[in-house]
């Protein structure tokens, strides 16, 4: 029952043993911290760069034209914005040399609010990201997921993002990571003996990993997490979550909720949003990045072309607020970032609507 | 006049400089007659990058070198083997331009085969990803190196810091050629305007960095300082930093006129009187060696000229390597 948090250092583990991964980097990623969420401890191949964001961005390009696997981490994506040049350097790598060069490399970073994290620990970023092509991004939405999309990324030879959702790093998953110890408290147990670094002093400290198998979940693909024929719910990261219980909770109100977990945001699955559209003719937009030129309206604008005399009600976005930051304290932050409260709202209003 | 590299180096030199300046001019004179957007360049450098391209260990992979360049590099790629006709087509920007398929500007090189990483226009992130080829040469008994180069006042720029502090981390030292291409200034900006240290090059005293100031207007100090950086960088797996004051003789880019630059010290007339007074070859048979070039050039120009354009469906390919086609 490994969390988000197990089920990274698990995937980059696998990626060390079996994918030829040879650096992973960032401030604090290497020992004795193995990253300020504990994602890459116990690793052989991390390190501690210079605090230094447009180095880290740039030294992942150089190794992607080496062809030297690498992932590398921002700490916090509120502390990527700075790189937006190199990032867009990276994603036309290939393109702007008609396709000569490819350019593997994965950066991932914590985005999202959910932590009370304040104003610098509580962006999001897919906003931003899907707005520079050549990448391929995904954020996963639990462990099993955040394993799988992260070995798809090592064995890409394109640019990805890797997104994780700050407040699912703790969560623990529901399905098995194939080779973790059972799901139940004494595997969960087994395995925080086993990967966990100890507190205090861990020089000498040596994890012990399962013996974990291949299992990749293709990017460009996303999941029905519930199924339902009165409205499309399409969300990704942590909202995934909430939406499920959302769903859950309406369908005893007799509202039928169907939940798609897109987990890549490009290239998307479109073909999977346009089948559910196409059966509920009702959808929303769930994300928690700020609204304005936000990738939802993208999607909205999509479903407004292709499906808009399909549609029985008006499609919505439920998106963060236009403001420049989350703020502290709860009221404020509950205020700028989608809640279950919202998402049931918006579920009842939109079933209510007739065309 | 005493030459230290013998008449055979110094013959395949002056003829690459050659190349370079009349690819150079015949590149200007295609813009001008609007057969390209835009011209930037490196006329004014060849001095110092016919000798570098000669000294690079050319070839893909990890155990050659990989070159980060800017966008004044055409001497480098000819002396490494880099055909004129392919400079004129990126300039002209057709389907059959090598480098970026009618993409991007000219003197923007990318040749995977030679470890030639994409050239950007944006100023001073080549120092970056060089020190990604960098990390990846720290692998044991690699003989490979990275170089990179770049003008003064991108040097301003954070991301040349980034270099020196990641090339010389105690943790990781990288063997990382850097190179400072400094004309004295930047499109219009004079560079003793902007710099109140002693020299670029002495930046990397700070980081424990070994560098050197040298003309890059001058052939031998330019052969023999690259070949000692060269050999320190490849044996040593450690950082240098070389500033090399150089030329432009036809101003910054075609924003600027491209036109000859009065006052400027030309490396390739210097080389030239020099070669002369040595006997190594005489005025008759160099003005020959530019004449055939400028005939050899023109001719390409004109067969560019026909060549096709890129079509316009061809946009979304390769947005993903290997991808054809609308992706989404």
């Amino acid at each position: 029952m490994a969390n988000m948090a197990q089920a990274i250092r698990m995937a980059l583990h696998y990626g060390e043993k079996n994918l030829g991964l040879q650096h992973v980097f960032g401030e604090d990623v290497g020992p004795p911290l193995g990253g300020v969420f504990t994602c890459t401890q116990g690793l052989t191949t991390t390190w501690n760069s210079p605090l230094d964001e447009r180095g880290i961005v740039g030294a992942a390009i150089g190794l992607g034209f080496a062809n030297v696997r690498s992932v590398a981490e921002i700490q916090f994506c509120d502390y990527i914005y700075n790189t937006i040049d190199l990032l867009k350097l990276g994603g036309m790598s290939t393109w702007s040399t008609n396709g000569d060069w490819p350019c593997p490399f994965t950066i991932m970073t914590p985005v999202g609010a959910g932590i009370r994290g304040s104003i610098y620990h509580s962006h999001s970023f897919d906003a931003m990201m899907t707005h520079i092509p050549g990448f391929k991004i995904v954020m996963p939405s639990n462990p099993l997921d955040a394993y799988g999309l992260l070995l798809a990324c090592m064995k890409d030879q394109n640019p990805t993002m890797y997104l994780k959702p700050k407040a699912l790093l703790r969560v623990d998953g529901e399905e098995p990571i194939p080779g973790e110890p059972p799901l139940t408290a004494e595997g969960k147990k087994q395995l925080k003996e086993m990967i966990d670094a100890p507190l205090g002093d861990r020089s000498q400290w040596k994890p012990r990993w399962p013996e974990l198998e291949d299992y990749t979940v293709e990017i460009g693909k996303g999941k029905v997490v519930r199924e339902g024929d009165q409205v499309t719910v399409v969300t990704y990261g942590r909202h995934v979550l909430i939406a499920r219980d959302v769903a859950d909770q309406l369908r005893s109100e007799g509202i039928s909720v169907e939940v798609i977990d897109m987990r890549t945001l490009w290239p998307y699955d479109w073909n999977l949003i346009s089948a559910s559209i196409r059966k509920t003719r009702r959808v929303i937009f769930i994300n928690e990045d700020t609204e304005v030129t936000n990738f939802g309206e993208h999607l909205l604008r999509r479903t407004i072309e292709e499906h808009f005399y399909e549609l029985h009600a008006r499609p919505r976005l439920l998106a963060g607020a236009f403001v420049p930051g989350i703020g502290l304290a709860d009221n404020l932050e509950s205020a700028s970032v989608p809640q279950a409260s919202d998402i049931l709202r918006a579920c009842r209003e939109i079933v209510e609507e007739q065309p | 006049m005493k030459f230290k590299l013998d008449s055979k180096r110094l013959i395949q030199i002056h003829d690459l400089m050659v190349k370079s300046r009349v690819l150079e001019e015949r590149l200007i004179r295609m813009y001008k007659q609007n057969d390209g957007y835009f011209w930037i360049g490196g006329p004014g450098e060849e001095a110092f990058s016919v000798p570098l391209g000669l000294q690079v260990n050319k070839g893909a992979g990890l155990d050659h070198d990989y070159l980060h360049l800017h966008y004044r590099s055409s001497p480098i790629m000819l002396a490494m083997g880099a055909e004129p006709i392919d400079s004129m087509r990126q300039m002209k920007n057709t389907a059959t331009d090598p480098y970026s398929g009618g993409r991007n500007f000219a003197n923007h090189y990318s040749k995977r085969d030679w470890n030639v990483v994409p050239v950007s226009s944006t100023i001073e992130t080549q120092y970056l990803t060089a020190i990604g080829t960098a990390i990846g040469q720290t692998r044991k008994g690699c003989k490979g190196i990275t170089i990179v180069n770049g003008g003064d006042s991108g040097t301003a720029e954070g991301d040349f810091a980034s270099a020196l502090v990641w090339s010389s981390r105690p943790a990781m030292p990288l063997p990382m050629l850097m190179i400072v291409t400094n004309n004295g200034v930047g499109i219009s900006t004079p560079y003793c305007s902007q710099f109140g240290g002693e020299s670029i090059a002495a930046r990397g005293n700070a980081f424990g960095i070994k560098n050197r100031v040298i003309n890059g207007n001058d052939v031998e100090e330019s052969w023999f300082a690259l070949e000692e950086a060269i050999r320190y960088v490849r044996e040593e797996r450690k950082p240098f930093l070389l500033e090399a004051r150089v030329s432009r003789l036809y101003g910054h880019s075609s924003a600027s006129g491209a036109n000859f630059v009065a006052g400027e010290e030309d490396s390739l007339s210097l080389f030239e009187q020099k070669l002369e007074s040595a006997k190594v070859l005489t005025r008759a048979k160099m003005d020959k060696i530019r004449e055939d070039y400028n005939a050899q050039m023109l001719e390409q120009s004109k067969q560019v000229k026909q060549e096709p354009a890129p079509s316009g469906d061809t946009i979304y390919d390769h947005v993903y390597y290997g991808q054809k086609g609308r992706y989404w």
